[in-house]
């Protein structure tokens, strides 16, 4: 039976080191990809698999990836909550790889929240 | 679904929602058998045993947003629409298994799909979980404990990056290999 192994974690290890030693560990925003049956038959796997390759080319240290479940909004899936340390938490809706990107972008790393993906306040 | 993979994370989900902290996927391309079946085991809190029969009801579900919850009853139809079984064993305090046979050459079997991202995703978005992925295909197979990665990484979270995207590719490359023919 073959056994799974990450090819190169030397490497791994030694990029990662020299990324963490600043970090204190905290996470300031939390970013979460709803994955109820709706998201995951809307789409989410695919916003959630761009939300990785954007985190793997930021140097940020402090944002958490959260998979949950469903909010309650199905037909506007996939969701994705955005909260950012004292700020209010933005939802997101109808997100699609590209949009994701957009957000990380825009929202996450320049705290520039993208009204026009959100979940309009009444 | 359009892709059997998808509900595999789906269930898997679920179990996760039951308190499980270890998920086994199995999944098992019997092409000289003509079946593809998968299983989902996880050690969250089980099922009542009154409530075994009825969870395959899309409007039984103990989700508080909605009163539907689907993943089970669509799971179940796609292996029934495609002359397979759907078998669903639970013990309280103990876990739950949900098991799908897919006949694999049937006209209406979605494909598998990209299974290196449903499961991917399933630890990139659930960093206090432990997977165990078994992946078989005509008697060659390969496993992906996540603890022994763990293990591996020593400080390093499973859930960096750089890891999730290096295990990616691990996994791809391995599927892969097992695809090939001798």
């Amino acid at each position: 039976m073959a056994k799974l192994t990450i090819d190169d974690l030397k490497k791994i290890k030694e990029k990662v080191s020299k990324e963490t030693s600043l970090r204190d560990g905290k996470a300031n925003v939390k970013i979460t990809v709803h994955m109820g049956t709706c998201g995951i038959a809307a789409g989410a796997r695919e916003v959630m698999n761009a939300l990785m390759e954007e985190m793997a080319q930021s140097d940020r240290q402090d944002i958490k990836v959260v998979a949950s479940g469903c909010l309650g909004m199905c037909s506007s899936e996939p969701n994705v909550t955005v909260e950012i340390e004292g700020e209010e938490p933005i939802v997101y809706q109808h997100m699609v790889a590209n949009k994701m990107r957009q957000v990380f972008k825009r929202h996450v790393l320049q705290g520039e929240v993208q009204t026009g993906f959100a979940l309009a306040r009444i | 679904m359009r892709e059997i993979s998808l509900h595999i994370m789906d269930i898997a989900e679920n179990g996760i929602t039951a308190g499980a902290d270890w998920i086994q996927i199995v999944v098992d391309e019997a092409r000289n058998e003509n079946r593809l079946k998968i299983e989902i085991k996880d050690n969250g809190k089980g099922i009542p045993n009154t409530m075994v029969d009825k969870v395959i009801d899309p409007f039984v579900t103990t989700r508080t947003t909605r009163r539907v919850g689907l993943g089970l009853s669509l799971l179940k139809a796609a292996a029934e629409r495609c002359d397979g079984e759907f078998a669903l064993t639970s013990e309280p305090g103990k876990g739950t298994r949900v098991k799908a046979i897919f006949q694999y050459d049937h006209i209406d079997r979605a494909p598998l799909g990209d299974m290196a991202s449903s499961v991917i995703t399933l630890i990139a978005g659930n960093s206090d979980v432990d997977f165990v992925y078994i992946h078989i295909v005509d008697g060659k197979n390969f496993t992906m404990d996540t603890r022994d990665i763990r293990k591996e990484l020593g400080d390093i979270s499973l859930t960096n990056p750089t890891v999730i995207h290096h295990l990616t590719q691990s996994i791809k490359k391995e599927l892969g290999r097992l695809k090939q023919k001798k």
